[in-house]
């Protein structure tokens, strides 16, 4: 037992991120942590490598009780991470990306202080050699391809005699071949005698390289065991878990005409052939994994991807879609999932906000109406119940789930007859969650016709009425409500097979 | 809003302390003098100030100026018979092309602002140079309505401050009651939120930049008209007064964030330092340096805060997995 975590707790506010972390990792086994988004994997993997210091809970190393301070005092103790998206500094060499932050240094003579290439060089070409692999080591980094940088990332993490080492999503980005050689990395790494956590939502792949599993959901540990004793189905089960049973409100609505029509949608590198059809009164549901092409379609619906390819149809007319602008005028809203990026103009007052994406429809010309501003923006701020002394009110002085309901006020002002929810429970506490769900199901009560992304089966099956599923950027299948809602345990793992090819 | 009112408070402040040393200050002449002096730092502002509210910064300003307000001067000497509409519509006219070039490089080919008008300065600088052959163009040469346009009186008040009152009027309602306004301020709040609710942000863009030419040009017919003389290093480094002016207004370099009547009183707060000290016998030698002490601590202390934004629902830590 190289490292074992207990009772670890960590909660951020009112919001509690992680309430039994517990995890034991042995040397020359790899050891996969399984969840859903949202279980808590990353904020235990934060504490592991010291940058969230836990609130409760003990982390042994080697049977002594340690904590890691701060993130260097984890490397320092030999626990290492390469992280989901690589952190590159792609103007600098190979080498020095790979002893990146300690550089070795000339210690006397005229030179003292100065960086000690030689040694550099050296040092960097060992850790390669470790690995077993090769690369030009004085190549300027952000001229490596992505596996190569993958590479570079798993140097630099072994570059501090690493016995633990964490593997968030390694494989998100890479290509079959390039992964057949990470398993080979995994595996010499294994012979070394080095503990690995590898951290994948993709079941062919845990089943490929792990030996033990962990499975988390809700912040807490549920199980654990060996690859060997366990099935795709056992494993789903045990992440969907009790959650399955959650209540949501869902209310049976009568399922109208057909509004919004796509047929093979296509874009010249995120997603193909993608077709489906969305009636007045259903939610449709979109699940995948991250990367599965399932925001980038959502994004080419609304005008703000070009694609290479297919049919819109709305109320059966052929729907020409270039800019934001023509989605919003042809009744398609999008909430999209990053609401602080590319949703409130934090600066600007609520009702400017609200009423942003009509104004041209309220003003008619050039000159903007105080009046019919004021009347819209009262009535959606206050149908979802804003909280602030006034609209005029910026919207930085709000709190986040105000600002919330703010960015949604603003797209349901355009009064569309389609609205795309990207993602829209990610990251909130169980409470505003269960609002969100009763807000959809007003929605399309009103005969909207509601899309749902979202990566949380949960989710998808208490609301959806039907869910498409997309893998790699293809619809892998379309799911009626009856498929997947009788038997739950079966329709969770029916999805979630579709969706990682597992 | 609070924070005009401080900027207000100083200046009041200010304008007492300096006419308690020097009484000719607090003069109806004086105060005349200082409007008329800052009616085109005034303008120049209100436009520059569109700019910077998309995240954009001109520094070619002064430059457009020189090379419009030579534009003119030579056009009126060569014909004198011209009458002085034409010559004061021709420096906006020159001065909206030069902008649109500005205004192109940004919105469509996607250079950074201080980059593209780093260069322009210098452009504009050397086309001036080009256009007069390095030569004056002096008060004799021009026609005299020309050179007696900007200070004639209307109604008391002398034409410049005029069109700097239409100026602000105009910036308060363009900012406040236009689409377009509301789309500069969408933009510079948020420049991909701007691009979610259809704002067509290469156009606005463009405009500003276009807008912010037009400007100059006008204020350097008028600016030649004034001082009777067009040469190449007119209102050299004038620009950097046109952005301090706008910081000092609480204009956020960071964008999205400003207002007409802020900007206003960055102008005047500049116009009032600028006129004391040369009137409180301060050595010219002294005169720069304080002005740089003051801009510096005007911005510290008028500077925005609260800017790091408030996490929308993602709260940044409860991610999970």
């Amino acid at each position: 037992m190289v490292l074992t975590v207990e009772g670890l707790k960590k909660s951020f506010g009112a919001i509690s991120a992680l309430s039994d972390g517990r995890l034991s990792l042995m040397p020359g086994r790899v050891t996969a942590l399984i969840g859903e988004n949202g279980a808590g994997k990353s904020t235990l993997v934060k504490i592991l490598t010291g940058i969230y210091q836990p609130d409760a809970g003990s982390l042994r190393l080697d049977g002594v009780e340690r904590v890691f301070a701060a993130p260097q005092v984890a490397q320092a103790a030999g626990i290492s991470a390469v992280h989901q998206e690589t952190v590159m500094f792609d103007d600098l060499s190979v080498a020095e990306n790979i002893c990146a932050g300690h550089w070795p240094c000339h210690t006397r003579g005229w030179r003292k202080g100065m960086i000690d290439w030689t040694a550099l060089l050296a040092q960097a070409q060992a850790v390669l050699d470790r690995l077993g692999v090769s690369l030009p080591l004085q190549a300027r980094c952000g001229d490596l391809s992505i596996a190569q940088k993958h590479l570079v990332e798993m140097a630099r993490a072994l570059c501090h005699e690493s016995r633990v080492l964490i593997m968030d999503e390694p494989t998100a980005a890479l290509s079959h071949r390039e992964i057949a050689d990470l398993y080979r990395l995994v595996r010499h790494l294994k012979t070394q005698g080095i503990a690995i956590l590898f951290i994948s939502h993709k079941f062919d792949e845990i089943f490929e390289i792990a030996d033990d599993y962990v499975v988390m959901r809700d912040g807490a540990f549920v199980a654990e065991g060996q690859i060997a004793d366990t099935t795709t189905d056992a494993l789903v089960a045990m992440m969907v878990g009790r959650a399955m049973g959650a209540i949501f409100p869902k209310r049976s609505v009568p399922i109208g005409a057909p509004i919004l029509e796509v047929r093979g949608l296509s874009h010249p590198t995120e997603f193909e052939d993608v077709s489906f059809t969305v009636h007045a009164g259903e939610i449709l549901g979109f699940y995948g994994l991250v990367g599965a092409g399932r925001s980038e379609v959502m994004q080419a619906l609304f005008g703000l991807t070009p694609v290479s390819g297919g049919e819109i149809s709305l109320d059966g007319q052929t729907l020409r879609v270039n800019s934001p602008k023509d989605a919003i005028a042809a009744g398609i809203a999008y909430v999209p999932e990053d609401r602080q990026g590319q949703g409130a103009i934090l600066p600007m007052s609520i009702r400017d906000n609200i009423t942003l994406p009509l104004l041209e429809r309220i003003t008619g010309g050039w000159l903007l109406s105080p009046k019919n501003e004021g009347a819209i923006a009262e009535t959606f701020a206050r149908r979802l119940a804003v909280k602030a002394p006034d609209w005029h009110c910026r919207v930085d002085t709000l709190s986040g789930g105000n600002q919330q309901k703010v960015v949604i006020g603003k797209w349901l002002a355009t009064t569309p007859r389609v609205i795309i929810l990207d993602e829209p429970t990610k990251g909130i506490d169980v409470g505003s969650k269960a609002k969100v769900h009763d807000f959809m199901s007003d929605l399309v009560a009103e005969g909207l016709a509601v899309i749902l992304v979202s990566s949380e089966l949960p989710e998808v099956m208490g609301m959806a009425d039907r869910i498409v599923v997309m893998q790699e950027g293809r619809p892998y299948g379309s799911f009626e409500r009856a498929d997947f809602a009788t038997n739950p345990a079966q329709g969770a793992a029916m999805l979630a097979r579709a969706a990682t090819g597992g | 809003m609070r924070r005009d009112f401080i900027l207000a408070g100083v200046i009041l402040g200010l304008a007492l302390l300096i006419g308690w040393r020097a009484p000719v200050f607090l003069t109806l002449a004086t105060l005349d003098d200082i409007a008329t002096d800052t009616a085109i730092l005034a303008m120049m502002a209100l436009a520059q100030m569109l700019v910077i509210l998309t995240r954009g910064i001109d520094l070619s300003v002064a430059a457009m100026l020189a090379f419009c307000g030579m534009a003119a001067a030579l056009v009126g000497q060569a014909l004198p018979e011209l009458p002085v509409g034409l010559l004061l519509i021709l420096g906006p006219a020159v001065g909206l092309g030069l902008g649109a070039i500005n205004g192109a490089f940004v919105a469509w080919l996607n250079v950074p602002p201080i980059v593209v008008t780093l260069a322009s300065m210098s452009l504009y600088r050397g086309a001036t140079f080009l256009l007069s052959g390095g030569l004056w163009v002096s008060s004799h040469d021009m026609p005299a309505a020309f050179r007696e346009f900007p200070t004639e009186r209307l109604f008391g008040l002398t034409h410049l401050v005029w069109l700097a009152l239409l100026a602000v009027l105009l910036a308060y309602g363009v900012l406040r009651y236009s689409r377009f306004g509301r789309s500069i301020y969408t933009y510079g709040g948020n420049p991909s939120a701007a691009r979610y609710v259809g704002i067509a942000s290469k156009r606005v863009l463009f405009s500003v930049y276009a807008i912010s030419g037009a400007v100059a040009g006008l204020c350097g017919a008028l600016w030649v008209g004034r001082y009777g003389i067009a040469f190449t290093d007119a209102a050299q480094g004038f620009e950097l007064q046109i952005i301090a002016a706008c910081v000092i207004g609480g204009v956020s370099i960071a964008g999205g964030i400003g207002t007409v009547l802020g900007c206003l009183l960055g102008v005047i707060f500049l116009g009032i330092i600028g006129n004391a000290l040369p009137i409180m016998a301060i050595s010219p030698f002294w005169q720069m340096l304080i002005f740089g002490a003051v801009i510096l601590a005007a911005v510290t202390i008028n500077r925005q805060k609260g800017r790091a934004a408030k996490i929308i629902l993602r709260p940044k830590t409860a991610e999970g997995g």
